[in-house]
């Protein structure tokens, strides 16, 4: 790092990531720019890429059209509760692994992740059966759960490689300064783990969000969310481009804007915490 | 390291999680079972009774079963190859000084973001139209005749939306772990005559191993049930029909409970058998 | 109060015994220290005694009344980490009353004592920081100051100086004798450092592989080592062990004789030997003497100073009235 890198490699640096940078970001920022424009020009050959006339009214219509605030709260309750959930069952469980391992330690965080390769749709039928027994089908209870369970294996994970950088000596002066065990992991262990706690809330909260198998298969017109409401326009509304761009703008954005403001965790956590 | 008292808490503690993930995962899997063993049409009598092997017989023998494996096999393995072969590449670029490295970032992590169906959507539509996509209009630019991406070369352009979604992942990783090579090991290496080839070989290739391994295991769970993509673009058409999409197409399409269940203990066991490889490699390099 | 005794206690990881039954009682009011070399069991014992680890059997007795199955928190002893242990999330003041808020002391009592310890461990200037803004010696004080408030029946130490330079370790090894001078509570402190157990402890429990080798005041243990593991453990520079003949001459295995109870002389003594590095104190000087005919190194110390150099042949002889003899198991003959 010490070394003194030349001013023309930096600048060939600098093309080159940026020029790489843009091409991976473009599909994103044609879709946002698309949705500023008329049908017409959206489709238009050559494409324009700037020069066009702004407008709001694809917005307008996509609004009309279906409701997107319910679409947009289903997304935000299920994304959420179920992280929030996760969140809740995994601390204790990655406080025992992380703190007080045992030989079985490392084979139930393995069985824990082995069970994310089952594949959904393998066990999609009886899931159907069973919330249609319990009344939970097309319910955000519903998905809040199927959602929590899916992405728990993930959450203790990443709770537990952020819990093992914790030293235990601080843990166990807690215990002697007389903290119940209730009191170490609330004022001790949870205030250390915040940067951890908040990476994985994020990443889980934004893999909830774009889940697009259970949320799709287990809803209807209740609690489908936005991956739902993105779906009704494959074809033929797919065809009517500048729509489509107010859609898609509409079902990311809230996720870009999350991303834009905490990419100090979500870059700590898209790592799932396992590369440091 | 720790007393008796704190053992049963850690066990009482464990207990919550490991029970729900233990009906989670037995439940449905011992319902699968027993519908793949029956006779099992919802629409058309509903049980139909025991067939024995019935199901799992008729779900090889069916003309679409290899070309499922086939996809699947060829969807995983092009996302991995393509997503850490430049996810290496990037990593090693963005590890270069440079200004605005920050900004780099946000963009190329940018895909990770947006949701299946959206960029399922905006790439089939936006890009792929073989007459108003902008890669139709790129072709035409330099006067060649506009592919139909989705139905001439479907699998392939599954395989690049996908890999567009998780590049970012797996870029992310790697940096992280270059970020973390001592750079005196390279210049040690250096001192030692080995030019930048070699040193990449010898040093920075090892050191990404665990890295590696990692951006393995997690994308192969995601994308052996890729499924919004498909759902979204061809909707299985065109040689895109993967296991997973195969199966819920028996069972959703075709109402054929039975079969789909027999095929999803086929899809059980062939990701159990991937999964026993990656935990191996995984479980290794977990402490390390 | 703060009256701590071992019953028959042993300690063993799976099929590994690292204590076997020991017994040991600590007075109340006593300073006492687990010396011994690293990997001898003193960390685990201090562990057990604070009940971060459970025993394997035996009993633990603290004030008479049977802490064995006493969680940590409950057994009313304070404990120094060497990492120091302190929360980093908490301003220095939240870390000493954490433990008064766990108690569930009144506000006003909390504020009292945090005063308190603050101004007899220079630590009120800094109150409002956090760990991470303070020095290894502030953070130390930190760590005791926590301790402090929680009025406990026994403070117990582990390693606490071994994170600290050179410099700042001699004078916490004060600060902390006159602690205990001031408080005239129970202390148990474990190192591996002698000279920190020689100058701080009443009492001194020398330990190897899990075993109790001696325990006594350091001056006990300095002019009547009870088998030679003390003997060579105990003194700096350590006490120069000889086997065969020469020992048995004097009728034992081995014989030690301390570096400062020989004299020198240029000329005449009962052993010679060539001078292979001499250490200049100023105070002291330090001579490792080659073929003696002894051991390997024969190290004597003087005090003041003497001119000599590399290669020269010099005379020692023992004080005959300070030699150490030890039997063929190493057991001290009288």
């Amino acid at each position: 790092m010490a070394r003194a890198v030349t001013r023309n490699r930096k600048i060939v640096n600098t093309a080159l990531a940026w020029g790489i940078g843009l091409l991976i970001f473009f599909p994103i920022l044609w879709t946002i720019l698309t949705s500023f424009k008329t049908e017409a020009q959206a489709i238009s050959d050559p494409p324009v890429f700037l020069a066009f006339d702004w407008t709001l009214e694809n917005y307008g219509i996509v609004l009309e059209r279906s409701n997107y605030m319910r679409f947009l709260w289903n997304s935000v309750i299920i994304a959420g509760g179920s992280t929030v959930l996760g969140i809740i069952v995994a601390v204790p469980a990655a406080w025992s692994m992380a703190f007080v391992p045992s030989r079985r330690t490392k084979d139930i965080l393995l069985w824990m992740l082995s069970t994310k390769m089952l594949p959904a749709v393998g066990v999609l039928y009886p899931i159907y059966l069973i919330f249609i027994r319990l009344g939970i089908l097309d319910s955000r209870t519903g998905l809040v759960i199927v959602l929590m369970l899916m992405n728990l294996p993930i959450i203790v994970w990443m709770l537990y490689t952020y819990f093992r950088e914790i030293p235990g000596e601080i843990l166990e002066a807690a215990r002697m300064d007389g903290a119940s065990l209730k009191n170490e992991i609330v004022h001790v262990l949870m205030p250390m783990a915040v940067p951890g706690i908040a990476s994985t809330l994020l990443l889980n909260f934004i893999l909830a969000w774009n889940e697009a198998f259970w949320t799709l298969n287990l809803t209807a017109a209740n609690a489908a969310p936005l991956t739902a409401f993105i779906a009704s326009y494959s074809s033929p509304e797919g065809l009517f481009f500048a729509k489509l761009s107010a859609a898609s703008t509409m079902a990311i954005a809230p996720i870009l804007i999350l991303g834009w403001f905490s990419q100090k965790q979500l870059v700590s956590g898209l790592t799932f915490g396992a590369v440091k | 390291m720790a007393t008796r008292q704190s053992r049963s808490a850690a066990r009482l503690m464990m207990a919550p999680a490991v029970i729900l993930l233990l009906g989670w995962m037995l439940v449905p899997l011992i319902m699968t079972l027993l519908f793949s063993f029956k006779k099992y049409l919802p629409l058309r009598g509903g049980d139909l009774g025991w067939v024995g092997f019935d199901n799992y017989i008729r779900f090889v023998s069916s003309s679409a079963f290899w070309p499922s494996i086939y996809a699947t096999l060829v969807v995983v393995g092009g996302v991995l190859i393509i997503t850490v072969g430049f996810g290496i590449l990037l990593a090693i670029l963005l590890n270069q000084p440079m200004w605005g490295q920050g900004i780099v970032r946000i963009l190329v992590i940018a895909p990770f973001f947006v949701m299946p169906t959206v960029s399922a959507l905006v790439w089939k539509n936006m890009f792929m139209d073989p007459v108003n996509g902008l890669l139709a209009h790129l072709w035409k630019f330099f006067g060649a005749t506009p592919i139909e991406w989705l139905s001439q070369a479907s699998l392939q352009s599954i395989v690049m939306i996908v890999s567009w979604q998780w590049l970012p992942f797996a870029t992310l990783i790697l940096l992280t772990a270059i970020q973390s090579l001592d750079s005196e090991q390279l210049e040690a290496a250096e001192m030692d005559g080995a030019p930048p080839l070699k040193r990449f070989g010898y040093i920075t290739l090892p050191h990404l191993g665990r890295a590696i391994t990692v951006v393995v295991l997690i994308q192969t769970i995601f994308l052996l049930s890729v499924f919004a993509e498909i759902f979204v673009t061809t909707g299985g058409a065109f040689g895109t029909r993967t296991l997973t999409y195969l199966i819920y197409q028996r069972v959703l399409e075709s109402q054929n409970v039975g079969l789909g269940s027999a095929g999803g203990v086929y899809a059980i066991i062939l990701a159990n058998i991937v999964a026993i490889f990656l935990m191996r490699a995984v479980g290794k390099n977990l402490d390390a | 109060m703060g009256h701590i005794r071992l019953n028959q206690v042993s300690k063993s990881f799976g099929d590994v015994q690292v204590i076997p039954p020991l017994d040991l009682t600590i007075e109340d009011g006593e300073f006492t220290v687990f010396v011994g070399p690293s990997g001898c069991g003193k960390s685990t014992l201090l562990r057990l005694i604070a009940g971060l680890e459970d025993i394997t059997s035996g009993h633990i007795d603290i004030d008479g009344a049977d802490a064995t199955n006493v969680p940590p928190a409950k057994r009313g002893l304070a404990m120094v980490f060497q990492s120091y242990a302190l929360y980093p999330h908490m301003s220095v003041r939240k870390n000493i009353a954490f433990p008064m808020k766990m108690a569930g002391l009144p506000e006003a009592e909390q504020t009292r004592r945090i005063d308190n310890a603050a101004s007899a461990l220079n630590l009120t200037d800094y109150l409002d920081r956090r760990p991470g803004q303070l020095s290894g010696g502030q953070r130390q004080r930190v760590a005791i100051g926590r301790a402090i408030v929680r009025e406990p029946a026994a403070f117990l130490f582990d390693e606490p100086l071994s994170n600290l330079d050179a410099a700042l370790r001699v004078g916490m090894r004060l600060e902390i004798s006159e602690l205990h001078k001031r408080l005239k509570t129970t202390m148990v402190y474990v190192t591996h450092d002698q000279v920190e157990a020689m100058t701080m402890a009443d009492r001194i429990v020398v330990l190897r592989a899990g075993m109790i080798e001696q325990v006594g005041s350091p001056l006990e243990l300095y002019h009547t080592p009870r088998n030679a593991f003390v003997a060579g453990f105990i003194g700096s520079p350590k006490m120069n062990l000889i086997e065969g003949p020469e020992a048995q001459k004097h009728g034992a295995a081995i014989i030690g004789i301390r570096p400062e109870h020989t004299d020198v002389s240029k000329t005449e003594g009962l052993w010679k030997g060539v001078v292979g590095v001499a250490e200049h104190l100023g105070s002291d000087t330090f001579i490792h003497v080659h073929d003696t005919g002894l051991a390997d190194t024969f190290t004597v110390r003087i005090t003041g100073d003497i001119q000599v150099r590399h290669g020269d042949t010099i005379h020692l002889s023992p004080q005959m009235d300070k030699l150490h003899r030890f039997d063929a198991r190493g057991l001290r003959i009288d």
